[in-house]
């Protein structure tokens, strides 16, 4: 008696959830086929996502409109500028709140609690004009400064790091180590999966931005894949060419969506961690 | 002589392990100074100092053509009282708040608990609804705009039947910010999904159990254990979500630019608006100041909660 039951429930369930699972990747497969249609094949069959004659043709032409190398050499460097500056900031500072006693740690981690409500995307007008009076607009390292400091990823890393046995680290100073070593030999290896985690959400949520680099290059120089995208898509949305925009679509978002599939675990677990503890 | 003098008193056996001592101890009372140094540095330069550097600015008439800005006091404040674009700007983004947080919520709480099983098609269904999170915004949106163009957009062709085609969605003054939020839901739904999985996972199975034996509904279960357990999940959600939803911006420069007649412009949209293409730069740190005075009211509302999480979790 309750088995069929059971059977029905699971199917009723696999129906729903995945009917509404399908509307969700719908835009991301209409997004692939399209980039795979020849240009000549628009009109009313745009929306369906079949293929007749499948060709690389737009993403030749898209590859030819816009310095997609450039821009993913700018994204590469800014991305991993910021994460490895990052690295070095927050475990500085996530060791001393986690395991030094100094006068005001209260009231300075108070202040870096701020930068978690404030997010630099509000300060986005102030922080232009201090990046151009010191001289940095239209460059990498312009894009790349406001992030150097992250207090979501000093708390996390803090949290870490308080974990980490007493034991162990007095035994790292009796055999002569310094705190820096101390840090690098017993810190640093038992919080892996933190710095993981972190490096994670900062490389996916900078590899995103979009309004901070636009505001900061007015050239390809500095400029990253997003900004690129944003201007090839607003040519392009001009002439209707919905090949060429899906193509250039498919092109930026193609490099986080093959490393989410290759490690996926990792990506929902890091993503689960940022919250739970952020 | 001061060589004469100063060596002696080095080499005196006393002397010497005092001053060492005295060193060590204060480069260890400096270090935690020194490592919180690289930090507080980009801190005061990108999170102190424009906050002072914006609402010292907003007392001034300043613009990119004026050499010389002039104090005028509050004025710009009252100034953006007055400015119909301003209470335009704000309502739209009181609406934005109020159309996609709680929506985004309960449709995440939803997967969650749909999504809590063990079962084959589990993990790819989950991803199903998780993968927009990585896509760029922009990206999304550029995707989101073919989906609304009217004549062949999916949603011309799809729902042609149900509301006639020919519909210009994002044109339409009462249907473009409603479109614009779709699309923001169907962004973050996933995102927030994962927080209610781990909330969901923390609450003991035995409980459901007991509920099951002594009888209770699905719905007599949810309101007992299930909600309240969530609490702080749900309070946590509230809080990223609302702070998300009041710096929106990428979706409206793609696909709208604020329009038709600004009714999708939102505050970080106007504030890019004002600051960088009308460059009217007292307005814009005044309008800087009132979405921070947001965004600390937000925080202040869950402050206490905040804090409870961050000093005492382990």
């Amino acid at each position: 008696m309750r088995r069929p039951k059971a059977l029905l429930g699971t199917s009723l369930w696999a129906l729903v959830v995945g009917a509404l699972a399908f509307i969700w990747v719908f835009p991301l497969l209409w997004a692939f086929t399209t980039s795979l249609r020849p240009p000549g094949q628009l009109g009313s069959q745009i929306a369906s996502l079949w293929v007749h004659h499948p060709s690389l043709a737009n993403f030749k032409e898209a590859w030819a409109d816009a310095p997609f190398l450039r821009l993913y050499y700018n994204t590469a460097v800014v991305v991993f500028g910021i994460l490895g500056i990052q690295l070095i900031t927050i475990t500085l500072a996530a060791y001393a709140f986690a395991r030094q006693e100094f006068w005001g740690r209260e009231l300075l981690f108070r202040l870096f609690l701020l930068q978690l409500m404030v997010a630099p995307a509000a300060l986005i007008f102030p922080n232009f004009q201090t990046v151009k009076s010191l001289g940095l607009l239209n460059t990498r390292l312009g894009i790349m400064i406001p992030y150097f400091a992250s207090a979501f990823g000093t708390f996390l890393l803090r949290q870490t790091f308080r974990a980490v046995p007493r034991d162990l680290e007095d035994a790292a100073s009796i055999d002569g180590c310094t705190t820096l070593q101390t840090i690098w030999n017993v810190f640093l290896p038992l919080a892996k999966p933190t710095l993981v985690a972190f490096s994670i959400v900062s490389v996916v949520y900078h590899y995103n931005e979009f309004l901070w680099p636009l505001i900061i290059t007015d050239t390809d120089r500095a400029r990253t894949v997003t900004v690129g995208l944003a201007s090839f898509t607003q040519s392009a949305e001009s002439g209707a060419q919905w090949n060429l925009i899906a193509a250039g679509t498919v092109i930026v978002i193609l490099p986080l969506l093959v490393i989410f599939i290759l490690f996926q675990r990792r990506f929902v677990e890091s993503f689960m961690f940022s919250g739970l503890k952020g | 002589m001061a060589q004469q003098t100063g060596a002696p008193r080095v080499a005196t056996g006393t002397a010497a392990p005092i001053r060492t001592t005295k060193r060590v101890r204060r480069r260890v009372r400096m270090q935690p100074y020194l490592f919180l140094l690289p930090s507080l540095v980009f801190l005061a330069t990108f999170t102190y100092y424009p906050i002072l550097f914006s609402l010292r600015l907003s007392l001034y008439q300043a613009s990119a053509t004026v050499a010389h800005p002039t104090f005028v006091g509050l004025r710009n404040y009252t100034a953006l009282w007055a400015d119909p674009i301003f209470r335009q700007v704000v309502a739209n983004s009181f609406e934005f708040l109020a159309g996609t947080v709680p929506v985004t919520m309960a449709l995440s709480l939803t997967l969650a608990m749909l999504l809590n099983r063990a079962h084959f098609l589990t993990t790819p269904f989950r991803t199903a609804f998780f993968y927009p999170t990585l896509l760029p915004l922009i990206g999304a949106a550029a995707i989101w705009l073919f989906v609304y163009t009217p004549g062949y957009g999916l949603m011309d062709v799809y729902l042609h039947r149900l509301v006639g085609g020919g519909i210009n969605w994002l044109g339409s003054p009462t249907l473009a910010l409603p479109v614009v939020m779709i699309l923001t839901i169907w962004k973050n739904a996933g995102y927030y999904m994962l927080f209610y999985l781990a909330g969901l996972q923390t609450i003991p199975a035995e409980l459901f159990e007991a509920g099951r034996i002594e009888g209770a509904s699905w719905w007599r279960q949810f309101q007992a254990i299930t909600w309240p357990l969530l609490g702080p999940t749900t309070l946590f959600v509230l809080v990223i979500a609302s702070i998300s939803a009041f710096q929106s911006v990428d979706q409206i420069w793609l696909m709208t630019s604020g329009g038709p007649d600004n009714r999708t412009n939102l505050l970080l949209f106007f504030i890019y608006l004002v600051g960088f293409q009308f460059f009217d730069l007292g307005k814009a740190a005044t309008l800087t100041v009132f979405l921070l005075a947001v965004l600390m009211a937000i925080a202040a509302l869950s402050f206490g909660f905040l804090e409870r999480r961050i000093h005492y979790e382990v």
